[in-house]
């Protein structure tokens, strides 16, 4: 079992690295340096100059790949992809365009962003197993279809409508909790509550629609009718049987996504005022700002290949089929 | 000639796209399993319910899609560097009947105090240009009005749906069996709310104006063409590299296998909105950096579309991709497969006529499960910045310009309420009928 | 007074009543088998009685009372009591049918809670070792996948006894299980009815396991019982026409020569209306009246009772119309397949690197000869690795090692016009997308459609259908005609009829033979089922973890059998006259990734000596046509 989670780590690298000359080929090749000076520097009314400045305080005036200028082992790191791309495999990200340093930003925002989405990671997932198992125990039943309709016209709403129409009601109608904005420590239960309940709820349609069909097509297996055989009551049968199997796919696959938890998410926190790091992704894609999107890109990606490594480990911890061969 | 047409390369595809959707329904009317797959999807009234829906809509977009140049009046052969559709030529009235800024729906006058400089002074509730013109001063029969409009226009309504149940009868003669009665209550609900609308429209901005007094109405359905071409084109576009890949990955295994896994799952660890984001950010700085590529600014929100859809494509051929090659997988070692190939069959010859029919369910879900989140993605992005062009006009640029006004009080909800209504109604029916669509197709359902 | 006794019992899935007034009796400590073929409603009765029955179907009418208790109307907390508790259930599949993410042990004490006893593990650990699981404390604590076939269908029957039952019902207890295993598996239901007086309602639609086990015999034809009879009687002399047919439809050494008597076109579908007698679209016996009323039950003899219009059974034997034709076309005797040490091996992966730390051999070192004209059985159970010889024959797997030559010269990769394959499974041998038509002429376009699909007796016109129109019986036929397209002179037949019911067999042994006459066709015909080897095979090889370990002429292996394994396959199968004998091996075939050191069979063999476990065994020659592999072969 060791040598299969080593042998997925080997795999993982060359990912990575795949991901590191998608977006070095993204950022670089696809638009030359040039152009995002031009860009940035409104498209108009440009000077060579002013470009020239520009491309040197950022560090793009290097060349791409190979630096004849440079002095030995300096021709190959005096070059943009090494400098903007290949040191993001030690986290140096540099910093962004305003002149701060990304890896401390990112520190920062850190914490706010998983206040939010931890509680609605493990509430989010509670309550739409929940309450796809209620439907399952009443499945075929009028409960069930109306649940199944209520889980369809959520998921045909836009996220977009469930913040704007939880901000209106709970923070503009009802005076509840302040609208928008963060504070540190207790006092950020009151900034994070709304939000929470928020994504819960504008996720559970298509989750919970999707974890019943799981349930359901686990009570169609033999074993159910043996566990109904041996005499256990319906609620056994569900409980014992169908949810330990059902969970095995439900959680291994849920785990994955547990690394990118820290990359907060992008809407939420954008409409909620939250400092976490998808409003700061927001913030960097606004003022085009390509070095954080850059470093955000590959911390992404790094968190998900992070997150593969999860599941396959959860998946041998829960499964003993796979964990005792 | 009035007018030149314009053929935008995202109408040509949105044609094709309908070309290739008639000649399906052509080919599956012939092939027997594909005849029986969708005779289920019509005898479900859920189904039938929710293609009417959809089709009202694709109905409006295709409307929208046929463009034009208007010929400039004079001597000598000019046209209006401005594009419009059909569809603006129909609601043309809606189009030039702005006022000022913001009213509430069916308001005479506008939402905003303003300094009145007439006689008098003072500020005041200014009355609309258009918005219950025709009252004059008689704001008192606003009412009487209304309800006059509101009646005739379910008269219309009505008979508008008569008669579509009378030309529709040839085609329930042809199909009989399915649950055209579903069909025909929607189109009678579609009917009766879209008569007294055009009735009223007439006078009264019925959803209201936004910030620069554009009418919401006619906004809204702008927006119909832009969700569906997103929604649709974006499958289109990464259909072909999924289906090859998938099923060269499953089919050929070896090192094929192992390269084409490692591109989908390398595409795939980078985070999709991250991608979206990147992607989009560079094609915007392509776009600037070279205006001289387009003729006309639809044009260019017209290639920033087809760009969008390109870039989601991209970023999410990688889940069907990985079905296939699965299944693939699996039908490569069925028995029929196997005899093929003890039969001396060409591989080429294996994989068009053994596993392509048999993974084509797999396809044709994907394609109407997708629709519907893709239009949802299209608001979000567009909110966020790296959706479609600023000026065009979609759901997403709707809600992002009229969530600025939530915190006036009061409260500017109209065009939030509309576009919330619209995207409610064309999501909904686009998972109900792709729930249909699966049940019919699942090869486990057919049982 | 009857433990059990079920009258009127009907099942309704929608407007189709697939069971269809059954009633039958049962006395405690007797074994009733429900006999029939697929789809007739044996497995949905058993569901009923247990009130178990699928979301679709539900109980239409009829009373079930057991111990003087009608099960029909008791509450579902009372009926909870009473499943797993008085009446214990155990099913086809051992594979799926235990939790495959609880022990064993968990799995058999919920079961001892329910139903109020001690659910300690000393009492889970005695119910394995009652049960004959070997090292049962250990197996506790393991997951179904760890435990063999065989293994699992055992602790099913723990789980069943949990509750003491008085009733047990096993439905198709030992349908997925090798033949070995299923003897094993018998015995032990047998000697724990003896010991706990259970009373047990079997479902199969083996005539051989109903001889070894019943005391009596229900038959069912399309939902309902046509003839219940003791088995002595039964045996001796069935009564109603369909008994007489599935009887005379069994292939076996008897017979051969013979074409075997068939029932024609197959089960009637669910929801057919029924003016008259059931089986009277294949009843050869059928008179006017049974088309007009429902057959009256008849009882000719005490506890023999019979559903036909027939007056009484008529006397003369069955045959089947025509022997089956003489004249072997260009049977020579020399060898046209010949296949030389013939390797398979399936590399095992392990570690960082996925290094080849070993094989799967799945094949090693198989010598197989087949004349022209002639049938060569390749007999074994499953995972022998007969199938992969197959395939590597034709070219479909490529083999590690060894050969193949085709009429002396050597072949390598695919030769369509020489060899073809007819599979197993009908339902995934031919594309559900295609036309009939197409299917047939896939591998050769210019064949003549119409004329091949006669030749498998089809009718032409249906060239224009798809394969989901047709049954079983006729996708195999359809796929026989597809691979006859390209005339190959020889036909490798995997288990063409395994999936069939009896009297379809029939229809495809009686074609299969009739294509060798007419064609002749040679045929490699990879089975495990001894009787059609007996009836059709002119040579068999008997195969065990890869290697084949008997050969010889029919005669030879199946009169007079001198390994130890084919003695214990032989002796394991069932047989009509109830005849048990108790050469026996125990345990399971081990994996072919780790085959025991010297001879294979050796941890098996009754006869192994300290010399078997060292070295392989030569073959030794008892006749020109007979060898064997063993040191002590008798
Ligand atoms: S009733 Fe008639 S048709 Fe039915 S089995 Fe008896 S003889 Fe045959
Ligand atoms: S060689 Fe020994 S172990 Fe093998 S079959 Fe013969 S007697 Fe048994």
């Amino acid at each position: 079992m060791l040598a299969y989670l080593i042998r997925r780590l080997f795999y993982a690298l060359p990912i990575l690295i795949g991901v590191n000359v998608i977006t070095f080929a993204l950022f670089f090749v696809v638009n030359t340096p040039d152009d995002m000076a031009r860009m940035q520097l409104g498209v108009k009314h440009v000077t060579p100059e002013a470009i020239v400045k520009w491309k040197a305080e950022r560090g793009y005036d290097r060349p791409l790949f190979w630096n004849d200028a440079a002095p030995g082992a300096g021709r190959l790191t005096q070059t943009i992809f090494f400098t903007k791309s290949v040191k993001m495999f030690a986290l140096d990200f540099g910093r962004a365009d305003d002149g701060r340093d990304i890896a401390r930003e990112i520190g920062l925002r850190m914490g706010p962003s998983l206040a939010v989405a931890v509680p609605v990671f493990a509430l989010g997932l509670f309550a739409a197993i929940s309450f796809a198992l209620l439907l399952v125990y009443f499945r075929a039943t009028y409960l069930d279809f109306a649940g199944v309709v209520l889980c369809v016209a959520m998921m045909s709403i836009s996220g977009l409508f469930y913040i704007i129409g939880g901000q209106w009601l709970v923070s503009k109608v009802w005076h509840l909790v302040p609208i928008s904005g963060y504070a540190e420590g207790l006092t950020a239960a009151k900034f994070i509550i709304l939000p929470v309940i928020v994504s819960v709820l504008a996720g559970i349609g298509s989750s919970a629609r999707w974890y019943r069909t799981i349930f359901l097509e686990e009570t169609t297996r033999d074993y159910v009718r043996t566990a109904r055989a041996k005499g256990l009551s319906e609620r056994l049968v569900l409980f014992r049987h169908v949810l330990r199997n059902a969970l095995i796919p439900i959680l291994t696959g849920a785990v994955v996504v547990i690394p990118t938890l820290f990359m907060g998410s992008l809407l939420i926190e954008a409409f909620f005022g939250i400092p976490g790091l998808g409003s700061y992704t927001i913030d960097a894609i606004n003022a085009q700002d390509f070095a954080v999107v850059r470093a955000m890109v590959f911390i992404g990606s790094a968190l998900y290949i992070v997150g593969l490594l999860l599941t396959d480990i959860s998946y041998t911890l829960v499964d003993p089929r796979i964990r005792l061969q | 000639m009035m007018f030149k047409p314009v053929l935008l390369w995202s109408d040509a595809l949105f044609f094709l796209l309908l070309a290739a959707a008639l000649g399906g329904v052509a080919w599956a009317a012939r092939v027997e399993h594909l005849r029986v797959a969708w005779r289920r999807v019509g005898q479900s009234r859920t189904g039938m319910a929710a293609a009417t829906l959809l089709l009202a809509f694709v109905a409006v977009g295709l409307l929208d899609s046929l463009h034009y140049r208007e010929r400039l009046p004079g001597e000598k052969e000019a046209y209006a560097v401005e594009v419009r559709s059909a569809l603006d030529a129909l609601l043309s009235g809606l189009r030039t009947r702005t006022e000022k800024t913001y009213s509430a729906p069916l308001a005479t006058h506008s939402f905003a105090k303003e300094t009145l400089d007439a006689e008098g002074g003072g500020r005041d509730f200014p009355r609309l240009k258009y918005g219950g013109a025709h009252l004059g001063d008689d704001l008192a029969g606003q009412g009487a009005d209304l309800l006059v409009r509101t009646v005739q226009g379910l008269g219309i309504g009505m008979v508008a749906w008569l008669a579509l149940w009378l030309a529709s009868a040839p085609l329930r003669r042809a199909a009989p069996g399915l649950a055209w009665n579903a069909a025909l209550v929607t189109l009678l609900a579609l009917c009766l709310v879209a008569g007294p609308v055009a009735a009223l429209a007439q006078g009264y901005h019925v959803l209201g104006t936004d910030k620069v007094g554009q009418d919401v109405l006619y906004l809204t359905l702008k927006s119909i063409r832009t969700g569906l071409l997103i929604g649709t084109l974006t499958t289109l576009i990464m259909l072909p590299a999924a289906v090859f890949l998938g099923l060269l990955a499953g089919y050929a295994g070896g090192w094929l296998d192992d390269v084409i896994q490692y591109v989908y799952t390398t595409l795939n660890s980078i985070p999709g909105v991250l991608l979206i984001a990147a992607a989009v950010l560079m094609m915007q700085v392509m776009i600037d950096t070279h205006p001289d590529w387009f003729a006309t600014s639809a044009e260019r929100a017209d290639a920033r579309l087809l760009a969008l859809c390109a870039i989601l494509g991209i970023t999410s051929w990688t889940g069907l991709c990985r079905l296939l090659r699965g299944e693939t997988l699996k039908l490569r070692e069925l028995e029929y497969v196997q005899a093929a190939r003890a039969l001396g069959v060409s591989d080429l010859r294996i994989l068009s006529r053994h596993i392509l029919p048999n993974v084509m369910h797999i396809v044709m879900i994907a394609i109407v499960m997708d629709f519907s989140g893709l239009v949802l993605a299209e608001a979000v992005l567009s909110y966020v910045g790296i959706g479609v062009d600023p000026n065009t006009i979609s759901f997403g640029t709707m809600i992002n310009t009229a969530r600025m006004e939530l915190a006036r009080e009061p409260m500017v909800w109209w065009s939030l309420a509309a576009a919330f209504v619209f995207m409610f109604a064309l999501v909904l029916a686009a998972n109900l009928f792709a729930d249909v669509v699966r049940d019919a197709f699942d090869p486990r359902a057919a049982r | 007074m009857n433990l059990l006794e079920v009258r009127a019992l009907s099942v309704a899935i929608g407007a189709a009543r697939p069971v269809d007034g059954v009633a039958f009796d049962l006395a405690p400590g007797e074994t009733f088998a429900l006999l029939g073929e697929s789809g007739c409603g044996k497995s949905l009765t058993a569901l009923a009685l247990m009130r178990l029955l699928p979301a679709a179907a539900r109980i239409a009418g009829g009373s079930v009372r057991f111990a003087g208790e009608e099960l029909c109307v008791l509450p579902e907390a009372r009926m909870r009591d009473v499943r797993g508790g008085r009446i214990g259930m155990i099913f086809q599949e051992p594979g799926t049918s235990l939790n495959p993410v609880m022990t064993i042990g968990a799995q058999i004490g919920e079961a001892l809670r329910v139903h109020g006893g001690s659910a300690g593990r000393e009492r889970v650990v005695e119910l394995l070792a009652a049960v004959g699981i070997p090292d049962a404390a250990r197996r506790a604590g393991e997951y179904p996948f760890q435990l063999s076939g065989g293994m699992k269908q055992r602790a099913m029957i723990a789980m069943a006894l949990a509750g003491e039952p008085e009733l047990l019902i096993a439905d198709e207890p030992t349908t997925a299980l090798d033949v070995t295993i299923q003897a094993q598996v018998l015995d032990l239901l047998r000697d724990l009815q003896r010991q706990r007086g259970m009373a047990l309602l079997l479902i199969t639609h083996d005539l051989g396991i109903v001889a070894r086990m019943a005391d009596r015999i229900g038959v069912m034809y399309a939902g309902q019982l046509v003839e219940v009879a003791p088995r002595a009687a039964f045996f001796a002399a069935p009564m109603h026409p369909y008994s007489r047919r599935l009887f005379a439809a069994l292939p076996d050494a008897a017979a051969r020569g013979q074409r075997l008597v068939t029932i024609p076109g197959s089960v009637p579908p669910l929801g057919t209306q029924f003016p008259g007698c059931r089986f009277v679209a294949r009843c050869g016996d059928a008179m006017p009246v049974c088309r007009r009323e429902p057959p009256p039950w008849r009882t000719p003899a005490d506890g023999h009772a019979v559903r036909c219009h027939l007056e009484a059974a008529p006397a003369a034997a069955l045959s089947a119309p025509g022997a089956a034709p003489e004249e072997k076309l260009g049977a020579g005797t020399a060898a046209q397949l010949e296949v030389r040490g013939l390797q398979v091996y399936f590399p095992i992966r392990r570690g960082v690197l996925r290094r080849t730390v070993g094989h799967v051999r799945a094949v090693d070192g198989v010598d197989l000869r087949l004349a022209a004209g002639r049938t060569l059985a390749l007999v074994g159970e499953s995972g022998c690795g007969k199938t992969t010889v197959g395939k590597a024959i034709l070219g479909l797997l490529p083999p590690t090692g060894g050969g193949v030559a085709f009429a002396g010269a050597p072949q390598r990769g695919l030769a369509p016009a020489r060899m073809q394959m007819v599979f197993q499974d009908p339902f995934n041998s031919l594309n559900p997308r295609l036309r009939v038509g197409a299917i047939v002429a896939e591998g050769n376009p210019a064949a003549d459609v119409a004329a091949l699909l006669e030749q498998v007796g089809l009718s032409a016109d249906m060239a224009g259908r798809y394969p989901h129109e047709f049954s079983g019986g006729q996708r195999q036929r359809i796929a026989i005609a597809r691979a006859l397209a390209v005339r190959p002179p020889l036909l490798i037949c995997d288990e063409p009829t395994s999936a069939l019911d009896v009297s379809v067999q029939a229809q495809i042994l009686n074609l299969l033979t009739d294509l060798q006459a007419r064609l002749g066709l040679a045929y490699l015909f990879i089975t495990h089922n001894i009787a059609v080897v007996d009836y059709l095979a002119h040579e068999v090889a008997v195969m065990y973890l890869g290697r084949i370990v008997e050969r010889g002429t029919v005669a030879e292996v199946l009169r007079d059998p001198r390994h130890p394994y084919t003695q214990a396959l032989l002796a394991a199968v069932p047989r009509l006259d109830g005849r048990r004998e108790r050469v026996q091996v125990a345990g399971d075939p081990p994996s072919p990734a780790d085959p025991p050191p010297g001879c294979h069979f050796h941890p098996r063999c009754p006869r192994a000596q300290a010399r078997c476990r060292t070295a392989y065994p030569e073959s030794v020659a008892f006749s020109a046509t007979h060898a064997v592999s063993c040191f002590f072969a008798a």
